[in-house]
């Protein structure tokens, strides 16, 4: 039985300068579990490819709300949902391949695969016109030595 | 998201500084694209050094560099990539379509 340890929820609006703020945060809480410069790093930049899905698909034309619950867990690992209501995906699978944007030539159609390739476990739950939750999870990974 | 320019006609360097991602992606590519217009170097280098974090949002900004030096017949170096932003860009394969080299040489000053 895995226990859940801590918690955090915050609701942000979908500001694009809120990017920076919702994955540094992610990182600061991810600390708790001690995890390497690599393990943060990869947190960080899977948490931004979702915020900025928020920001870029499900809100495209107006300022909607976004939830980030964030959970450690007993064996080590981190939960991160982020959760929009926006406008929802309409094919979560072709959203999901590589390359694959309905965004500007600004966009690279990577945020889905540098999710599922940094993190351990991704989830995509989405209902057109009602919004997205994005799962990401990640297990860090026990040091020598560290104290317990 | 600061982009310094440096070099001369031959090899231009842009030195990019701080964080890329969505926010400030139009700021840059409008900095890199002014740079490469003005100057219309045989060479742009783009020393990353100072890049503390990259996304997918810099992928679009390599690949469209790469696309707009090409048109205007410039050779597009990419140097100094920090490990994070290394990682990123490994996942699209931007690193098998251009060169990464570990440390920017001014050869013609």
């Amino acid at each position: 039985m895995i226990n859940c340890t801590n918690e955090v929820t915050l609701d942000f609006l979908s500001r694009s300068a809120n990017e920076g703020f919702a994955r540094t945060t992610a990182a600061c809480f991810a600390a708790q579990l001690d995890p390497t410069l690599d393990e943060v790093n990869d947190i960080k930049t899977a948490v931004s490819e979702a915020v900025t899905n928020c920001i870029v698909h499900a809100y495209p034309d107006s300022l909607g709300k976004i939830r980030m619950r964030m959970r450690l867990f007993d064996d080590g690992s981190i939960e991160i949902m982020i959760k929009d209501w926006g406008l929802g995906i309409q094919d979560v699978l072709q959203a999901r391949t590589p390359l694959f944007t309905t965004g500007s030539e600004e966009r690279s159609g990577m945020g889905f695969t540098i999710m599922e390739s940094f993190m351990d476990g991704l989830k995509v739950r989405s209902t057109p016109c009602k919004g997205t939750t994005v799962t990401l999870r990640k297990k860090i990974s026990p040091r020598l030595g560290a104290r317990t | 998201m600061p982009v310094t320019c440096s070099g001369n006609k031959i090899r231009l360097i842009l030195t990019l500084t701080g964080e890329i991602d969505h926010h400030n992606t139009k700021t840059i590519m409008q900095e890199i694209v002014r740079n490469l217009e003005t100057h219309l170097p045989k060479t742009l280098v783009l020393d990353l050094q100072g890049v503390t974090f990259m996304d997918s949002s810099g992928i679009a900004v390599l690949l469209r560099t790469y696309r707009q030096a090409s048109q205007l017949g410039t050779a597009l170096e990419v140097c100094n990539v920090p490990a994070q932003a290394e990682k990123v860009l490994h996942t699209a394969g931007v690193d098998k379509l251009m060169h990464f080299s570990k440390a920017q040489t001014l050869t013609h000053r």
